[in-house]
């Protein structure tokens, strides 16, 4: 990460420029790139909270405003997320307000602004940790295998046993007796013989034909 | 994405009006001292304590123990301990000092235990020295603790002033400060040379002391995020 001084103005304001992971590593950034303007950035903080320790609320306001970027960084850097990384930044600004005092001007501020905001982003994630929180599985979620009916499933078993009942019904006498009684009632050979009169021998050769009748007309019904 | 847009502007409206609040209640505010000026300054008030109690208790016995070179020894340990320790609590109070000063009063702490012990073992070899009864060891221990009390009361409030962000860290080397402040202020008023009993009751009363401002005190130094 690279601070950056945008503009001569005065209250001088500070942006990160995007483009890598790590936060505020002003040390190397600095090597890298020069510590000169690390060294400019650290002076010029520690003059606006110099003042600030004087009373300067507009240095002051300038400080915290230079902060904010940094502080965000710092808090990525470490694993926040989201909505948590403002409210890092929230607890890290009132702690540098209370804590002001212990600030020497004669140091480096960064290094006391980062103790601060690293402690902070620890206390964060330690209550984040604590609080339990909602499992969101989408994959299992569309894997679950509903135990109830479809919907439409009635509507379509009636529609078949209507169509099987008209395929039945158009079978000849033979046919027909050999398939209610075999079966749909599941009756036996002896039992249907009885019933209906007819050997055990025709009632077979009557299911055969039936089923196949069925089959052929059950088909073509669907095609 | 629009939904991270309007976010980031909500959280960038929020920074900006909490700034404006902290910077409308600005008060001028003096810089801490340096960890030192500030040890120095809570030696001070244990050493007034000290001079208070030796002149209640009288020197001469006092000298007469120092010639006995461990307990020279112990009490140059001690008044080290709680020095250093008094130090490193301050440094580490202040946000950014690493917390590497917690090692610092470790020699000392060495020189103050070994030398005791090595009172114990004079004891052990030469039988015969004053032992002290039950009643001067309670004398001892209620000494301590209530001598470790005000100086604790005075330790916290100063540690309070700056930002102890590691406050159990800082409590317990507070704590160290104190029950060696403490030891070092029995020596004037102390009788007896060091034995087991003498040396157990030490490590108690430290103990004891360390773990109630450990406890307390990482409670009383912690600074959450509420503004006061």
């Amino acid at each position: 990460m690279i601070l950056v001084m945008a503009g001569d103005m005065a209250p001088r304001s500070w942006t990160l420029a995007p483009g890598s992971g790590r936060a505020l590593d002003t040390t190397r950034a600095g090597e890298r790139n020069g510590g000169g303007a690390r060294m400019v950035l650290e002076e010029e903080l520690a003059t606006l909270m110099a003042s600030a320790q004087g009373g300067d609320a507009v240095a002051y306001r300038s400080l915290l405003k230079a902060c904010l970027p940094v502080v965000s960084a710092i808090a990525r850097a470490q694993g926040v997320r989201g909505e948590a990384v403002d409210d890092v930044v929230q607890d890290t600004l009132m702690t540098v307000h209370r804590a002001r005092a212990s600030y020497d001007p004669s140091r480096p501020f960064l290094p006391w602004l980062r103790a601060i905001t690293q402690r902070r982003t620890i206390d964060r994630l330690r209550r984040a940790g604590r609080r339990p929180r909602e499992v969101n599985d989408p994959l299992a979620y569309e894997a679950e295998v509903d135990p109830g009916p479809a919907p439409g499933q009635g509507l379509e078993a009636r529609d078949r046993a209507a169509a099987l009942a008209r395929a039945v019904a158009a079978l000849p006498d033979g046919q027909r007796q050999a398939v209610e009684h075999l079966g749909m009632r599941e009756l036996s050979l002896d039992e249907t013989a009885a019933l209906t009169g007819r050997s055990k021998g025709a009632l077979k050769v009557n299911l055969h034909r039936a089923l196949k009748a069925l089959r052929a007309s059950l088909t073509q019904e669907k095609e | 994405m629009p939904g991270d847009g309007s976010r980031a502007s909500c959280a960038m409206t929020r920074h900006e009006s909490l700034v404006e609040e902290l910077a409308g209640r600005l008060d001028p505010v003096r810089p801490l001292p340096s960890p030192v000026a500030r040890a120095a300054l809570w030696l001070g008030a244990a050493l007034l304590l000290g001079l208070g109690l030796a002149a209640l208790a009288g020197t001469g016995g006092f000298m007469l123990r120092m010639r006995v070179p461990d307990l020279a020894l112990a009490a140059l340990g001690a008044v080290l301990t709680a020095a250093v320790s008094a130090f490193a609590a301050f440094a580490t109070s202040i946000p950014g000092r690493s917390a590497g000063w917690a090692l610092l009063p470790l020699p000392p702490l060495a020189l103050w235990i070994g030398a005791s012990g090595f009172g114990c073992l004079r004891e052990w070899i030469a039988p015969g020295t004053d032992i002290p009864g039950g009643h001067t060891v309670t004398g001892c221990f209620s000494f301590l603790v209530c001598v470790s009390v005000p100086l604790s009361a005075l330790i916290v409030v100063m540690l309070r002033r700056a930002c102890p962000l590691r406050p159990n860290l800082t409590a317990a080397l507070g704590g160290l400060a104190v029950a060696a402040a403490a030891a070092a202020l029995l020596m004037p008023v102390h009788p007896h040379d060091a034995t087991a009993t003498d040396l157990l009751i030490h490590a108690v009363a430290v103990a004891l002391i360390i773990a109630a401002n450990g406890l307390a005190g990482g409670r009383l130094l912690s600074r959450d995020a509420r503004l006061s």
